[in-house]
């Protein structure tokens, strides 16, 4: 049996839910996952109980306060012990697990979907293919979310630790995000818009959708490269954000396969298109041939009737 | 002076169609070209050296193939071109350990790369490289300003962050907000005439190995409608049949 070791994903209030679909990805070696909750709080570590861990870890430091992947990889390493190492799959996360990985001198896979008997299952060539690793011995592997289900029960409290590591790149400063809207890698519903969508104006009335269902609102490549309102941190593809939602919503997107690459494994995909030989067709689940400006105000409606 | 060393890797085609053959990715109908995102590297290493000053040098590891993108990277300026022959899959250790030992021959400031490989996808190795080497890293920088350190702007939790990065440092390369430079005839006459320096360094044994490659399993056909008052019965779908919402 092999021991295993979950990072917690962090929001700034605590411990963030997906952490419990990589504890039940750790289970898949063995035994029970020790989950280190990297923080300057401990009594955030509070908010992983109940997600599943056989012991919660509060590593502290005030290293823990702004991203530094040296001086995190150093905490992280001197409180973990040795064993496979789980981490989110987030941008972030990605590159502490690599820093880790490397730190031990073992390997790194990211991006896993599937971990059965010491293979690894992760998407390569932007999802086009899939690609299954045998791992020897303690490896760090990132796990992409809203794959595995969430593990609950588990230890009842946490113990902490004090931890440091040496921060290297110091906070100039913090810029404004472009637009107080969720972003679309943090979202479990994106409704994203086109070139179809005519003008960047127009992407008020995904704005307003997005309202309605807390979703976030994305973009091609084509409409951020096309329109200067629309700024590349919309962008969902190869050359944008990878993202993995529980919904996305495609409108006046044609799914050119660089578009695909960013968003083919969200698990329920709709699609909106005047055009009904449009590629996006052949990945939703629900594919509907209209224009926007006759499908999204019945959506809207229909979406408004439902939250009430 | 200040030496930039910019990692490129060459992989299929983003547009390139995948397909597999017992249980391999086939490549052999597939054009080669440098990664995308280690374009946006190699014009921040450019841009680093007209700041600055120095010398770049483009590495990549593998086979003699993968020469052509080092003779890209030549045509639009850089100084020197390196490839560390390997025939071998690596897994991320072992190709860390023959960067590390190639950056510390050559020599370096600062190493550029791309924020990912368009083949797996990772991005483990800009900031394995940097752990081993003791340096500081940051990932998916989209744009620098260079001096005695860099200051590098990249995406953080509430939006972006301007980080202040002691050098020698390790970044790896978003799409930034420029365009990156195309080649001129004089760069390309250049490139063909340019020599490859080629080293050979020993890579450890592999941990992780290739099991099997495979398609996407293909997803079942999805429900279709005509007309946008479908939208209506989408919705309803949506949280009845998907609960999604
Ligand atoms: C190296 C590389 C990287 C790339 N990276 C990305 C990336 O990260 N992300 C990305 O998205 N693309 C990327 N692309 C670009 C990609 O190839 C496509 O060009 C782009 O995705 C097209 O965007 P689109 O679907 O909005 O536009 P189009 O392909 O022009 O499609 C517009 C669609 O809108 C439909 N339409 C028009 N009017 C209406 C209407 N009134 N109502 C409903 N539908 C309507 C049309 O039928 C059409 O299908 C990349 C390309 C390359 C070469």
């Amino acid at each position: 049996m092999t021991q295993t070791i979950v990072i917690a994903e962090m929001t700034t209030n605590g411990v963030h839910s997906s952490t419990a679909e990589l504890i039940t990805a750790a289970m898949t070696f063995g035994g029970e996952p020790t989950l280190i909750v990297p923080c300057t709080d401990a009594s955030l570590a509070d908010s992983a109980v109940g997600m599943g861990a056989g012991s919660i870890i509060a590593a502290k430091s005030d290293v823990f306060a702004n991203y530094d992947a040296s001086g995190w990889a150093a905490a992280i390493d001197s409180v973990a012990p040795v064993g496979t190492v789980i981490t989110s799959a987030s941008p972030q996360s990605k590159d502490l697990a690599a820093r880790l990985a490397a730190k031990r001198n073992i390997s790194v896979v990211q991006d896993a979907v599937k971990i059965q008997n010491n293979t690894v299952t992760s998407p390569v060539y932007s999802g086009k293919a899939m690609q299954s690793v045998s791992i020897n011995g303690p490896t760090v592997i990132s796990v992409r979310s809203n794959i595995f289900p969430a593990a609950t029960g588990g230890a009842s409290s946490a113990s902490v630790l004090d931890t440091t590591g040496k921060i290297e790149t110091s906070v100039q400063e913090f810029m404004a995000r472009a637009s107080q809207r969720l972003d679309v890698s943090e979202a479990n519903i994106i409704i994203s818009g086109g070139r179809g969508m005519g003008s960047p104006d127009n992407f008020s009335h995904l704005e307003a959708i997005a309202d309605t269902i807390g979703a976030a609102v994305g973009a091609s490549r084509a409409a951020v490269d096309t329109w200067e309102p629309i700024p590349h941190s919309m962008q969902v593809g190869q050359t944008g954000k990878t993202v993995n939602p529980n919904l996305y919503i495609a409108v006046g997107i044609s799914g050119a396969i660089q578009h695909l690459a960013g968003m083919r494994s969200s698990k329920y995909i709709v699609a909106i298109n005047k055009d009904a030989d449009a590629p996006i067709f052949q990945h939703a689940d629900y594919g509907i041939v209209a224009t926007w400006e006759e499908a999204l105000p019945v959506l809207h409606d229909s979406l408004k009737a439902m939250m009430g | 002076m200040t030496t930039i060393i910019v990692l490129v890797k060459q992989v299929p085609d983003t547009n390139a169609k995948i397909a597999v053959n017992n249980g391999r990715v086939d490549l052999s109908a597939v054009k080669m070209v440098m990664s995308p995102y280690d374009e946006f590297a190699v014009e921040t290493a450019l841009r680093h050296r007209e700041a600055v000053g120095g010398e770049v040098t483009a590495l990549t590891v593998g086979g003699p193939a993968a020469e052509k993108i080092l003779k890209d990277a030549k045509a639009i300026g850089v100084d020197h071109i390196v490839r560390i022959d390997s025939a071998e899959e690596m897994d991320s250790n072992a190709l860390q350990t023959v960067l590390t030992k190639a950056v510390q021959d050559l020599g370096a400031t600062v190493v550029y790369c791309g924020k990912s490989a368009a083949d797996t996808g990772a991005g483990s190795t800009g900031p394995g490289l940097a752990e081993r080497l003791g340096w500081a890293s940051v990932s998916n920088i989209i744009s620098a300003t260079f001096s005695d350190s860099i200051s590098a702007v990249a995406p953080g939790s509430g939006g972006n962050v301007k980080l202040s990065v002691p050098l020698p440092a390790v970044l790896s390369c978003d799409k930034g907000d420029f365009k990156v430079r195309k080649p001129n005839v004089k760069g390309i006459m250049q490139a063909k005439k340019a020599s490859v320096e080629v080293h050979s360094i020993e890579a450890p044994a592999s941990s992780v190995t290739l099991v099997d490659q495979s398609l996407p399993p293909a997803k079942p056909a999805g429900k279709s409608y005509q007309g946008g008052a479908a939208a209506a019965e989408v919705a309803q779908l949506l949280r009845d049949e998907a609960n999604v919402l």
